[in-house]
């Protein structure tokens, strides 16, 4: 089994560092990433939103919808540890009276 | 060969650590180690995404002397869209790892262990 | 379940530092326009200062700064913000989350509006994730059961 998970790791290694050949130089300034949206980005940042830091600019003004949904996503995960976790009914009903231990409450 | 290995040597940096996390997740039979893998997985998706935004000359994307009248180039600053998609993604791999470990807890309580053949034995 | 220290020194250092934690806290949220930072650091760094107290007090004194219950408030306060920012938008006859035409409401250009409208999001983002991050080790670190409950149970044992 271990021998199996180590095949599967070494021939997908294999197949992504093939893969990476044709990826983008390292620092390439005219990499597709680099020339596709993220120019009018950094250029109209102070202009249409008057904030320098463009991540924070990006975030919470172009991208508002992803970061919406993002703190959605952590709302989600608190009240679904809340629900996994928590058991306060099922402790109350095991509480035994110290006076009478026969009488549940 | 030797242009090839300095260009793209980040790639396959990245490449070993998510085949780490990758061997951690199928490899291993303890549920937190699974879960440690988990995290050096999405580690390395994250590294992976920061190198694509760099640029040689280029300098972190906050403007200097931000108000007043200058051009901005887009070649001076790097690209700032990775560093926004990582900053969501990393709050989103801390919301995950509470979420596992939440249920790791029940399993726990449940089963009395770890060990995932012990628990597919005691599910039959 | 949390086992309080007794060191004096761990508990006095963690009281000491506490407030300066969360001033540093506000102002990488305060200050995210200019400087690295946001509403999801500066919200995980002020977490992080009630997560100090907790491990360092207790689950007992720590209640008395942050409980559970005040946890779950202020997350969905914080989403709630977010989302009521957004509406205000739409209640201005602009885009869902488009700050620009909030400079009618607040009397500034568009981009200056655009730029008050990233920080009231971003304080909503900081009370939601600084909410979260406790609640998640809050659950995780006493296993679900809540100190009252605990409580009960001694009493009820002796």
């Amino acid at each position: 089994m271990r021998f199996l998970a180590l095949i599967a790791v070494i021939i997908t290694g294999i197949i992504l560092i093939y893969g990476s050949v044709d990826m983008p130089d390292w620092g390439d300034p005219h990499s597709p990433a680099s020339l596709h949206v993220s120019p009018r980005y950094i250029e109209k940042t102070m202009e249409e939103t008057a904030t320098p830091n463009m991540v924070t600019s990006v975030l919470a003004d172009y991208r508002g919808y992803d970061t919406l949904g993002e703190t959605t996503v952590i709302f989600t995960a608190g009240i679904s540890c809340i629900l996994i976790l928590r058991e306060r009914k099922r402790r109350k009903k095991r509480k035994i009276n110290p006076k009478n231990p026969t009488n549940h409450v | 060969m030797f242009d090839l290995i300095i260009s793209k040597y980040n790639y396959w940096i990245y490449i070993i650590l998510m085949m780490i996390g990758f061997y951690a997740m199928i490899g291993k039979k303890n549920l937190v180690k699974k879960i440690i893998g988990m995290n050096i997985f999405q580690t390395a998706i994250i590294l992976f995404f920061i190198s694509t935004a760099s640029k040689k000359g280029g300098t972190l994307p906050i403007i200097m002397h931000g108000h007043g009248a200058h051009a901005v180039k887009a070649a001076s600053y790097i690209n700032p869209l990775p560093h926004v998609l990582m900053l969501t993604a990393i709050v989103v791999m801390v919301s995950t790892l509470g979420v596992a470990l939440a249920i790791v807890i029940q399993i726990y309580r449940r089963y009395n262990t770890l060990e995932e053949n012990e628990i597919l034995r005691l599910n039959k | 379940m949390t086992r309080v220290t007794d060191d004096i020194i761990i508990r006095a250092v963690a009281r000491v530092i506490m407030p300066f934690i969360q001033i540093y806290a506000l102002y990488v949220i305060m200050h995210g326009h200019h400087s690295p930072g946001g509403g999801f650091q500066g919200g995980v760094i002020l977490g992080a200062s009630f997560i100090l107290y907790l491990i360092t007090h207790g689950l007992e004194d720590a209640k008395k700064r942050m409980s559970e219950l005040k946890a779950g408030l202020f997350s969905s306060f914080g989403l709630l913000i977010y989302s009521g920012i957004g509406l205000l938008c739409l209640i201005m006859g602009s885009n869902y989350l488009d700050y620009g035409r909030l400079s009618t409401l607040l009397k500034v250009i568009p981009a200056q509006a655009r730029s008050l409208g990233i920080l009231g999001v971003e304080i909503g983002v900081g009370i939601a994730v600084m909410a979260v991050m406790f609640s998640i080790f809050f659950d995780i670190s006493t296993g679900g059961v809540v100190p009252e409950d605990e409580q009960e149970l001694e009493t009820g044992d002796e």
